[in-house]
């Protein structure tokens, strides 16, 4: 009896896979999935990071939708929705953490996949432009973080939102215009959450989406990237995983592993912990006196504390000014080494290349810590 | 060529140092004469000075003359004023209206007037009695501030001091047969800690409760209207209540017999009731045949409430605190509860149940509002750890499933 159960169940299964192949041919992705091959060494682990960073997006997606079903942008309805969110909505409260604290996590993961690329020279050739997709991911990102830190419209966000947009008012000729454009006027207003509400929730999201596709199309074309030492080893002293099942599998297990910390961490922490926090606080009041402290969010800090310790001017530049252009040229350096980097197209370890990024991590650890340390 | 612009530039540069020299030969002098705590030292933080009176204007005497006989010897000279004459000296500017106008039109004039009608005033005019206060006294002689100059002896912080140099000296003060303990009393007192610990500039110095140039005790049955200038609702609660008549009738000091006079100390609950140490049960007893001892046992009832609920509110809620939930609702309604209280306590001047009974019962129900609405929240809280625990075992399970089948397949 249990041999005829099973077999019924297989004929099932078989019966439906051929009812879906015969319309979307999944047959053939499938073979193409199994087809592809994943290396295994010792540094395996870095080809997890895209896909948690992934899944964090999807989190941040969910999430997001759902908050979308109260909130309501505007200077007299912004806060008033984000605390009947947290107080009134069953589980508001959790989807609120939980975007929260993905967005965070999403920050981060985006960093260090970044990190592993540039230090694993993964970026050379043929994959310049999933590199160049992915800081424009990154980019987004921090865009994301930026214009949603404004949304609950409460004393800490309305301050660090002007003290950011008042940063773009440095920028020479165009500065006072992009201010105003960022702002909607002047001064940090109802329009500005306004803007930044539309930027969050439609803009930026198809922006995303659209790179977010090319990148995932070029990883799937090109597969992942195999460590440079590999140049010089036979092809039967390399090992490979299958893409499907093994690698997609594996993938999975992480993902739910991430699930359960986002989980653990949404509950016991809803409003954040040490310098990652986000308490609704009070209703932003545009006449009432600056909180003593005003921070960035953790990934701003170092550009912020950066910029604070330059001095008035350098030599006849003003010293805001001078450091944007430092970050702007570094930013340009960075999203070009691809192209500066001629040894890693050679499967050759550059040296330059490697303390240019170690300087980087280190100015950006540096910078942070003395962020938090000062205030 | 180079050189002549050089002197030209010098020289320049020390015109205004050469304009700055001081026609004012008194100060020439005695500030070569005195050592730092002399007139002529002191006189720079003077008001008079620095509104641009001199010497002269108060001393007399030919200012240009190099010699101090010269001085003395011009027709206007006056030297030092007579102790008992200081006050109609001073009055000379300080009581024309029109002269006062164009220094600080702010100030009154009526204080000869008003010191006239003081027991310092009385006793020096009167009496000829030159170890009473006059203005100098209390004002310094080359020092003198407006009430708002920190280094001035009559700015509230330092008038306690001022007033104390005679009033705290027994010596001094043994000829008139009052006590010496004020000074002493008001720096322990709330007031006092208030006025001079924290700097609390709305807490009473002497001058707010005796005036200033027409300084005298309050009397009996202005007390508490002295009291009722910073305190209103409760003597306007006083003011009603039974107390108030039966206090004039019998000459019964109104705030003070309850909260003393210059040693007033922080008012608690147990100055209530029909108890020992509550202060009702000075004049009330279980056998007086009045009302005024079951009042004062309700009246206690009632605080006594509202504080068991204020506190059992007060608890819930700094536990839904510490547990991370949040309760801006339930705070600020804890601060109407706060507020309840307050204002029950402050109805307590009436001595009539009926008055303060409706109070405590209002923060009553707002208290036990709180301690629900915050029992909830720490429910709430954990129905959140039981429902994390539960997803975090269902989505391990998961993930143990998924590592057997991880290991299966690649066996």
């Amino acid at each position: 009896m249990p041999n005829d159960n099973n077999r019924r169940v297989s004929n099932l299964k078989e019966l439906s896979f051929n009812w879906i192949d015969s319309r979307l041919k999944i047959k053939a992705l499938i073979d193409y999935m199994s087809s592809k091959i994943v290396p295994r060494h010792n540094h395996s682990s870095f080809y997890y990071l895209g896909g948690v960073t992934l899944f964090l997006f999807l989190v941040q997606v969910c999430t997001g939708i759902l908050l979308l079903m109260y909130y309501r942008p505007g200077a007299e309805s912004a806060y008033e929705s984000v605390k009947f969110i947290v107080t009134e909505v069953s589980f508001g409260w959790l989807i609120r953490s939980l975007h929260s604290w993905s967005a965070n996590l999403m920050v981060l993961f985006a960093f260090l996949h970044m990190f592993t690329v540039f230090f694993t020279h993964a970026y050379r050739k043929p994959r310049e432009l999933t590199w160049y997709t992915g800081i424009g991911i990154l980019g987004l990102s921090l865009a994301f973080g930026f214009s949603g830190y404004l949304l609950p419209w409460n004393e800490l966000s309305f301050f660090a939102t002007r003290v950011g947009t008042g940063m773009a008012g440095a920028v020479p000729i165009i500065g006072k215009q992009l201010m105003i454009i960022m702002r909607g006027g002047e001064e940090v207003t109802g329009a500005t959450i306004g803007r930044f509400f539309g930027l969050h929730v439609a803009i930026l999201p198809a922006l995303f989406v659209g790179l977010l596709s090319l990148h995932l199309i070029f990883i799937q074309r090109q597969g992942m990237s195999e460590p440079l030492e590999w140049a010089d080893k036979k092809p039967e002293e390399k090992k490979y995983i299958k893409f499907f099942p093994n690698f997609l599998y594996r993938d999975a297990l992480v993902w739910l592993i991430m699930l359960n910390i986002l989980a653990l961490l949404a509950v016991i922490f809803p409003d954040g912990i040490g310098v990652i926090h986000w308490p609704l606080g009070e209703k932003a009041d545009p006449f009432a006196p600056p909180p003593a402290v005003i921070r960035p969010e953790w990934y701003f800090m170092f550009a912020f504390q950066a910029l604070k310790m330059l001095p008035a001017h350098v030599w006849f530049i003003e010293g805001e000014l001078f450091g944007m252009a430092v970050f702007g040229l570094g930013g340009m350096i960075w999203l070009l080494i691809p192209a500066l980097d001629r040894k890693a197209a050679k499967s050759k370890r550059s040296k330059l290349v490697v303390a240019f990024g170690a300087v980087v991590v280190l100015f950006m650890l540096a910078m942070t810590i003395i962020g938090y340390l000062v205030e | 060529m180079k050189t002549i612009l050089s002197i030209l530039a010098l020289a320049l540069l020390y015109i205004p140092v050469l304009g700055q020299g001081n026609s004012d030969n008194c100060l020439n002098c005695h500030l070569d004469w005195e050592d730092d705590d002399g007139p002529a030292h002191k006189i720079t933080r003077d008001v008079h000075f620095q509104k641009g009176l001199g010497c002269a204007d108060c001393h007399g005497g030919n200012t240009s003359a190099d010699d101090m006989d010269d001085v003395r010897e011009s027709r206007d000279y006056i030297g030092i004023p007579d102790f008992l004459k200081v006050p109609d000296f001073c009055a000379h500017c300080h009581s024309d209206a029109a002269y006062m106008h164009e220094h600080n039109p702010s100030l009154p004039v009526d204080q000869l007037a008003k010191y006239k009608t003081s027991i310092h005033g009385q006793r020096l005019f009167g009496r000829k009695d030159k170890k009473v206060a006059n203005c100098v006294s209390c004002h310094s002689v080359h020092e003198v501030g407006g009430g708002r100059m920190p280094h001035s002896s009559t700015h509230p912080v330092n008038l306690p001091q001022t007033c104390g140099k005679c009033h705290a000296d027994t010596e001094y003060m043994a000829e008139y047969g009052i006590s010496t303990s004020q000074l002493d009393e008001f720096t322990n007192s709330i007031h006092g800690q208030a006025l001079l610990e924290r700097n609390d500039l709305g807490a009473p110095a002497c001058n707010d409760c005796h005036g200033n140039h027409g300084a005298a005790p309050p009397g009996v049955n202005s007390l508490a209207a002295v009291c009722g200038l910073c305190h209103a609702i409760e003597a306007e609660l006083f003011n009603r209540s039974p107390h108030a008549e039966a206090f004039r009738e019998n000459d019964i000091p109104m705030c003070e017999i309850c909260h003393s006079n210059h040693f007033i100390i922080k008012p608690s609950d147990s100055m209530i009731g029909s108890e020992e140490p509550a202060i009702c049960t000075d004049c009330h007893s279980a056998d007086d045949g009045t009302i005024g001892f079951m009042t004062a046992d309700s009246l206690r009832v009632s605080i006594d409430n509202l504080v068991r609920f204020h506190g059992k509110a007060q608890q819930t809620l700094d536990e839904a605190i510490a547990k991370g939930m949040m309760t801006t609702d339930e705070e600020f309604l804890m601060k109407e509860v706060d507020q309840s209280l307050i204002q029950t306590r402050m109805h307590i001047h009436a001595f009539n149940i009926d008055s303060v009974e409706p109070k405590a019962k209002l923060g009553i129900a707002k208290a036990d509002s709180v301690r629900v609405m915050s029992a909830e929240l720490i429910d709430e809280y954990y129905f959140r750890r039981q429902g994390l625990a539960v997803a975090t075992l269902i989505i391990t399970f998961l993930a143990i499933m998924l590592y057997r089948k991880i290991r299966k397949i690649e066996k």
